[in-house]
């Protein structure tokens, strides 16, 4: 039904520049339909431009972008009405209400969906007639998404689709980027937020300086060189002796122990009976993941570019 | 439920163009300044010109000579300022962008929008000219043919050089350069007082003054329209559109 075995997105080698600027620099990626890639990276690592290529809004000055199987470009007419942009901002008639602008939308495609259900659902029921320029940042996001998803396309690109929009409304278009995964509808979006990337995508790419620095699953991610944490506050001095070897142990101040390393629920379980083997008085016990955040930051502040795979 | 199931597909082109018509006409009837330009000015010179001696005219018929300035003046307004600055913000607010990248696709959305322009015209044209007859113009029906030539010739070099400005400059920029080029027609493009006689050097700097001329030569006279006009209106109707079809940015 959704036509061909194609990726959704298939990005080789792609090279973009603006004038002396790289602002894309030999980026490969692929999303499998039915699924959510976040495009992670500050501001001006290349990921805004790398969707206006999918986007079909310019050619790659090298390499080669498949969507649905076909050129953004060159079929680019026959691509569109199966895609739904939404685009960092504007975009759309500042003097047309919102009501008015998803209907026009709406009338553009063969199926769409009901557009009192979007308004509804994305709490725009009541500014449905106020003027686009009248909205806020957030609401004008909110609009904007709106107008991607009401053609019910196959593949939508949502650049930045959270920014400007309060905690509530973060959440309602997270759940809505949820809901369209589990129908069906793969999505390709771009983010600086960690929390949203781990939530939603299934796979992330994270971008620096116009380049991949990593790719993975959230979970992949972050266990990559796991560094599981268990910090236990307990009487100062103990001779740790006994666990060395099998976790790296340490007491950074008297009667804070940290041991990391991989720590299953058996280790767990072994790490504490030590402690009360020692007749130790444990206080208080802590466990930590390494987070997207802290392979993020390894990845985009430290290491050089390349050593980062 | 599956709210979201993918259906993608293209509503029929007709339904896609009719809607993006209608959405042209209705932003350009909420923008005041746009309707002032296309019927205010053009009424309150047909009003005042036309019925009242505020002006000195090389004719003693003053509907006769000012009613068919005064239809030039409202295909210029439309055609030219109002489509140059209405494209001008589309383009920088990013909607010539995204429009171009929806099931509209970029030849419908210049379809649409010279449809638009055309119904916009239509209208004016008939509305200005149904004014003129109650207030007792008596043009000659004889040459309504190349009075038709000469509008189409007239609206497609002004929407050319329309869409070249809105291209090139900044919406404020676009803005103000077309509304000023309106004002100087309007004063030196024979509307209501006698245009410059530049000889035929005149009809290819002053459009409106070779548009209104011809009109003038067929609806007042019966006539046929001169040589030059023809020449000058064919030159813009060419040149223009040519060049903004080179130019044309939709970012």
């Amino acid at each position: 039904m959704v036509g061909g075995d194609a990726a959704a997105v298939e990005v080789t080698d792609v090279v973009v520049r603006y004038g002396d600027t790289t602002a894309v620099d030999g980026v490969s990626l692929c999303l499998p339909r039915g699924r959510v890639l976040a495009l992670l990276g500050h501001n001006g690592a290349g990921k805004t431009s790398l969707l206006q290529v999918c986007e079909g809004f310019r050619r790659p000055d090298d390499g080669r972008v498949r969507v649905l199987g076909l050129d953004p470009v060159g079929d680019h007419d026959a691509l569109m009405p199966r895609l739904g942009i939404m685009l960092q901002s504007g975009g759309v008639y500042p003097w047309a209400t919102a009501g008015e602008i998803l209907r026009l939308f709406a009338s553009f495609a063969a199926n769409p969906l009901d557009t009192d259900m979007l308004l509804d659902r994305l709490g725009l029921r009541r500014f449905e007639r106020t003027r686009f320029r009248r909205l806020s940042g957030g609401e004008q996001q909110r609009l904007s998404l709106a107008v991607a998803l009401v053609g019910r396309p196959e593949l939508v690109f949502l650049d930045e689709p959270t920014a400007g929009m309060d905690t509530e409304a973060r959440h309602t278009t997270w759940q809505l980027i949820e809901e369209l995964r589990a129908d069906g509808v793969s999505v390709l979006l771009t983010t600086h937020l960690l929390d949203e990337a781990e939530r939603l995508a299934d796979d992330v790419v994270i971008m620096r300086s116009g380049r991949v620095a990593a790719t993975g699953t959230p979970a992949e991610l972050t266990s990559a060189a796991a560094v599981d944490v268990l910090e236990v506050r307990a009487d100062p001095g103990l001779d740790m002796a006994g666990l060395r070897g099998r976790w790296s142990v340490a007491e950074p101040s008297p009667g804070q122990y940290t041991i990391s390393g991989a720590l299953d629920t058996a280790g767990l379980a072994e790490v504490l009976t030590w402690f009360a083997s020692a007749g130790a008085d444990v206080t208080a016990v802590n466990t930590r993941r390494r987070t997207l955040e802290d392979v993020y930051l390894a990845l985009t502040t430290q290491t050089p570019v390349g050593a980062a795979q | 439920m599956s709210t979201f199931a993918p259906a993608p597909g293209r509503a029929p082109m007709r339904t896609i163009l009719a809607t993006q018509i209608r959405m042209e006409l209705l932003l350009t009837a909420r923008r005041g300044e746009a309707v002032v330009l296309a019927m205010g000015v053009p009424l309150l010179v047909l009003l005042g010109a036309g019925l009242f001696d505020v002006t000195n005219l090389p004719t003693e018929d003053r509907l006769g000579y000012v009613v068919p300035g005064v239809l030039a003046l409202t295909v210029m307004s439309t055609a030219f300022t109002g489509q140059a600055i209405t494209t001008g913000y589309e383009r920088s607010y990013g909607v010539l962008k995204r429009l171009g990248a929806s099931p509209l696709t970029r030849p419908g959305l210049l379809l649409a929008k010279t449809a638009a322009v055309l119904v916009q015209i239509v209208v004016q044209v008939l509305v200005l000219a149904l004014v003129g007859l109650a207030v007792g113009w008596r043009p000659e029906a004889g040459a309504l043919l190349p009075a038709l030539g000469v509008t189409v010739l007239a609206a497609a070099g002004y929407s050319g050089l329309a869409l070249l400005l809105a291209s090139v400059l900044k919406p404020e920029t676009t803005t103000g350069a077309a509304t000023l080029i309106y004002v100087v027609m309007l004063s030196v493009g024979g509307i209501m007082f006698g245009a410059p006689d530049l000889g035929t050097a005149g009809w290819f700097l002053l459009p409106l003054a070779a548009h209104a001329e011809a009109l003038r030569e067929t609806l007042m006279h019966g006539g046929s329209v001169p040589a030059g006009i023809w020449l000058a209106l064919v030159a813009w109707a060419v040149l223009w559109p040519a060049v903004a079809a080179r130019k044309f940015r939709w970012e």
